[in-house]
Order: structure tokens, then C-alpha cells, then sequence
């Protein structure tokens, strides 16, 4: 697979502010890519540089291969990006504001392919409608729109789902999904854990501008298990200290992360031995919202080679 | 390469069309006003360089709402979209800056050109006018235009609210404009006023403009269009080496 977009050792500084701590990654072509922090982890900062919005301190951004500084131009073409907040240039209509921003990138007479944009994002209608006089739902498609005018392989959507209606949002990850199967890479940043979970084959997250964890989706899930137990006990009864190493506890609450079903069981039994006596217990199945906790709370941090 | 400037240049010349009223039927009838209250209190009492009043009023306000308008559309526009944030539009494209910076500079000229028009248009019915050397005509007006979108991109690129940009333009570019000789001759004014005078940039712009009306002037065209260069050359250093450096625009 080849690299559509390679971040080594960015760091930027806000003031006294370290927004990007030395980030590396290395996004294949044709990825979905998922990016999830906590605000004011650094993603939209990352974003930005590889936008050419914000200039790095340090380290070296390219998008399929050319670098975003040196070699703007190339770079720029090739990258798509939908901005978190929802602006819009009021003096235009729709139409009119997707032939100037074709035009920007050296695009004439891209009347077809705007076309075929705007029946796939359900704007058709709206094509000669001034942006001042559209939805807010209807101005998020229009900035997806915009960033799709110039065809380029690399889509950045920064959060593009925030506070968008449930039948858009599915309507959207439709038409992502499948730009994405046509061979477009797909770099997603979002707070839904479970659009996350769905969409994106391979994940970062980001604390503190740092990379805290670098993997396939899959993966991440697999590696805090298949089941996570909680479970409170009762009286003043401690926990055997076999399977105190093994737990995390946060206000009386043990948390097990199980692999299999089957180690339920010797668990039960190793703390029927030790006397305990169980007041409270869930079984849940481990879900992205429990590894980007657990990530974040702990810091577990663990940084994979990317493929 | 150029299609960036192009499209850009489009934008900007659509942006202050669609809403001509206020861009360019605004201050043509501003101007209007001026000429007619000051030439019905003036006109029977003054003449300047052997020129009636209301003829010799005229290319000023023409040269004077051209340099104001030139100002305020590449100042407006810029700050316009950094507060709306939609200045990502013009910044996620690969348009290199002097292509930023001639697009929003040619646009602000072409309002000048335009609103000096319309104001020449409304107005050279009230008195009588000559046009004797119309290439410095056309020629100070281009330069000036130039000079003020450049101060206006310096503006709106500097300023991060609409009220520092106000205070930049009240109490900056109006003084400039309005004490630069519109409305009097240099050599009417007392020695200090003269010499003050001579440091302000757009009293050469206006001299020059009006000698090419009337073939007379306080400082030879030549010296004027000299000094006007300079100004042009200098802003327009200053405000690329902005743009380069991504002040404001890429942090």
C-alpha cells in the first residue's frame, strides 16, 4: 500500500502552549483513518498543518508524496478539506460558490462534476439558492461539496457530523463511504465514538498532542478485550492480591478486562475462595468509548510501527 | 498558474457588485453632496489656479472617493471573511501569495476606477470641465487605487475585529484623503500646513489627477507620479513580505 499522507515529528507551539508534541503517522491510500482526542488534544492543529493553515515548528507533512510547505501546490490539489465550523461566503449562491472554489484550483468549465456533486449530497434543488438562505444542515453539505470540487484523493472531514441530524449524518457517511470505496483516502476526525468504531479501519488518538495510540480499529478493541467486568463488593472484604494486579479500581468499582468468556468463570471462583462477596456486577462488551477511556485515563500508551 | 489570481479577482469583483447600491451608488452620492454644497456656498467667491470652484472641486472628489472605496474593498472583504472564518476558502487553494495579494489589489482598483467614474459621471454637469491630459488621469487614479487596496489589505489583514478597522479608517486613511488638497490648494494654506502637507502621499495622487484636467497643478506631474511610485513600490513590499510570512492568515 502506498503512503497517501506522512506526518514525521510535527510539532507546533502555541505561545506556551505545546499543540503538537513531535506527532508521526503514516496514512496508506485508499485508508479510512479515524483521528479521536479529547478537545485540545491537537487533531484540528494537525489537520491544519496538513492544510497549510497553520505552519509547523518543527518536522515534515506530504500528501501523496509532495510536501505541504515545499511543494504547496501539488499538495493543496490533492487534498480535500472539510472545515469544522460551518462557514460560508454570503454574497453567493450554492453553484456559484463551487465554480469559484473550482476555480481556485485551476478548474474551468466543472459543471458536470458539480452537478453530479450536488445529486449526490441532495442539493440539487438548492443549486441557485443563496448561502446566507440554506440550513445549517444544508450549509455542512455545501462545504463538503466544496472540498470534493477539485476530485482530490486525500479527504480531510474535520468533526463533520457535529450537530448535524440523524438522516443527514447517514446520508453523508453513505456518499464518504463510498468516495472511499472508489479509492479515495478518508481522514476523519469526529466525537462519535461509534461513527469512529464504524466507519474508520484504522484509528490514532491523540492526548496532549501526542500519539497515544496507533492501530487498526480492530485491534484497539481486541486488546482491552472482548468483555470488560465490573463488579462491587460488599463489606470491607479485600480483593486477593492475584487478582488485585490483574483490576483497575475507581470508587469501589473493580474492572476486569476479560479476552474470553471462559476466564469468567476461575474469576468468580478465585473470589468465591478469597471470601468476597459480590454486590453489584456488569458484563459489558468492550466498545471504542471503553479503549479511548481507558487510553486516555491511563495512558496506555502503546505506538505501533504504522503499516 | 494564473487561475487562482483570475478566480480570485472574479470573487472579488462579484462580491462588491452584487451589493453596488452601497459600493459604488453609495459614495457617488456622497460626493455628489459634497460638490453641491460646497460649490453653492463657494462657488461665486473662489477660484483655484485660475479654475472656478466647482470645476476644480470635481477631479478631487472623483480621486478622492476612488482612493476611499479602493481602501474599503479589499479592507472589508478581508475582514469579512476572517471573522466569518470563510477565508479557509481562499487559503486551502493553491494560490501563492502574490496572487493573494494582486487579486485583492486589482479588485480594490476596479472599484476605485469605478466609483470615480460614477462620481465623474453625476457630477461634471454642474460645472465646466477640461480633460487635458487624460494619460495622467488615468494614470494617478490606477497608482492611487493601487496604493489604497494595498492599505486596505494591510488593514483587514492586521485588524481582527470591524472596529480596529474603523479606527484604521477614521482616524488614518479619511485624514489622509480629506487634508491632502480635495478641497483647497496646498498654497492656500499657511508655510507649516504646506510643508505637512507635502509628506501626505495622496496630495500627490490629487494634484496629479487634477493636472490632468486642468494642466495645472501645485508640483509638477512628473515629481508627483515619482513619489506616488515610491509609495506603491514601498506597500506593496511591505504587505507581500505580510502575506509571505502568513501573519494572521497561516499562524
Amino acid at each position: 500500500m502506498s503512503v497517501a499522507v506522512a506526518i514525521s515529528q510535527v510539532e507546533k507551539r502555541f505561545g506556551s502552549l505545546r499543540a503538537l508534541a513531535g506527532v508521526s503517522l503514516q496514512i496508506g491510500e485508499g485508508e479510512f483513518f479515524g483521528l479521536l482526542g479529547p478537545n485540545g488534544a491537537g487533531k484540528t492543529t494537525l489537520i491544519s498543518c496538513l492544510a497549510g493553515l497553520v505552519r509547523p515548528d518543527a518536522g515534515q507533512l506530504t500528501v501523496m508524496g509532495h510536501d505541504v510547505l515545499g511543494d504547496y501546490r501539488e499538495a493543496r490539489r490533492r487534498l480535500g478539506v472539510v472545515p469544522q465550523e460551518l462557514v460560508f461566503d454570503p454574497f453567493f449562491s450554492v453553484r456559484e460558490t463551487l465554480r469559484i472554489q473550482s476555480g481556485y484550483f485551476g478548474i474551468r468549465h466543472n459543471d458536470d462534476w458539480i452537478d453530479e456533486i450536488l445529486a449526490n449530497l441532495d442539493l440539487t434543488a438548492k443549486a441557485d439558492t443563496n448561502m446566507r438562505r440554506l440550513s445549517g444542515g444544508m450549509k455542512r453539505r455545501v462545504l463538503v461539496a466544496q472540498a470534493l470540487v477539485h476530485k482530490p484523493p486525500v479527504i480531510v472531514l474535520d468533526e463533520p457530523t457535529a450537530g448535524v441530524d440523524v438522516e443527514l449524518r447517514q446520508g453523508l457517511w453513505q456518499f464518504i463511504r463510498r468516495l472511499n470505496h472508489d479509492g479515495h483516502t478518508v481522514i476523519l476526525t469526529t466525537h462519535y465514538l461509534e461513527e469512529a468504531e464504524a466507519l474508520c479501519a484504522r484509528i490514532a488518538m491523540l492526548k496532549a498532542g501526542k500519539v497515544v495510540a496507533l492501530d487498526t480499529t480492530r485491534n484497539l478493541l481486541a486488546r482491552f478485550s472482548g468483555q470488560t467486568l465490573n463488579l462491587r463488593l460488599a463489606g470491607a472484604v479485600q480483593l486477593p492480591p492475584a487478582l488485585q494486579a490483574r483490576a483497575t479500581e475507581n470508587g469501589g468499582i473493580w474492572t476486569f478486562h476479560l479476552a474470553t468468556l471462559d476466564e469468567l468463570e476461575p474469576l468468580l471462583a478465585a473470589l468465591r475462595v478469597g471470601g468476597c462477596v459480590i454486590e453489584d456486577l456488569r458484563l459489558t462488551q468492550t466498545d471504542l468509548e471503553d479503549v479511548f477511556l481507558g487510553v486516555m485515563q491511563e495512558g496506555r500508551v502503546s505506538e505501533r510501527t504504522p503499516c | 498558474m494564473l487561475s487562482g489570481f483570475r478566480t480570485l479577482l472574479y470573487k472579488e469583483l462579484l462580491r462588491f457588485w452584487k451589493v453596488s447600491f452601497q459600493t459604488v451608488g453609495a459614495p457617488v452620492l456622497t460626493a455628489l453632496l459634497y460638490l453641491l454644497i460646497f460649490s453653492h456656498v463657494l462657488e461665486s467667491h473662489v477660484q483655484v489656479h485660475g479654475v472656478p470652484y466647482g470645476a476644480f472641486l470635481i477631479p478631487g472628489l472623483v480621486i478622492m472617493s476612488a482612493l476611499q472605496n479602493a481602501f474599503a474593498n479589499s479592507s472589508s472583504s478581508l475582514i469579512q471573511s476572517k471573522v466569518t472564518g470563510s477565508v479557509v476558502f481562499v487559503l486551502l487553494p493553491p494560490i501563492s501569495y502574490v496572487e493573494f495579494f494582486l487579486a485583492y489589489v486589482v479588485a480594490a482598483m476596479l472599484r476605485g476606477v469605478m466609483v470615480g467614474l460614477g462620481v465623474l459621471l453625476v457630477t461634471m454637469w454642474f460645472a465646466p470641465l477640461t480633460f487635458v491630459a487624460p494619460h495622467w488621469i488615468l494614470l494617478f487614479i490606477v497608482l492611487g487605487g493601487g496604493i489604497m487596496g494595498t492599505l486596505g489589505m494591510i488593514a483587514g489583514i492586521w485588524a481582527d475585529k470591524f472596529d480596529q478597522l474603523a479606527g484604521f479608517q477614521n482616524f488614518l486613511i479619511l485624514p489622509l484623503t480629506m487634508l491632502s488638497g480635495v478641497f483647497y490648494s496646498i498654497h492656500s494654506l499657511p508655510e507649516f500646513w504646506q510643508l505637512v502637507s507635502r509628506f501626505n502621499p495622496v496630495f500627490y495622487m490629487i494634484d496629479g489627477f487634477r493636472f490632468g484636467f486642468f494642466g495645472v497643478s501645485d508640483v509638477a506631474p512628473e515629481s508627483s507620479v515619482a513619489v506616488v511610485t515610491a509609495t506603491l513600490l514601498l506597500v506593496s513590499a511591505a504587505t507581500l513580505a505580510l502575506l509571505r510570512s502568513g501573519y494572521k492568515l497561516r499562524s
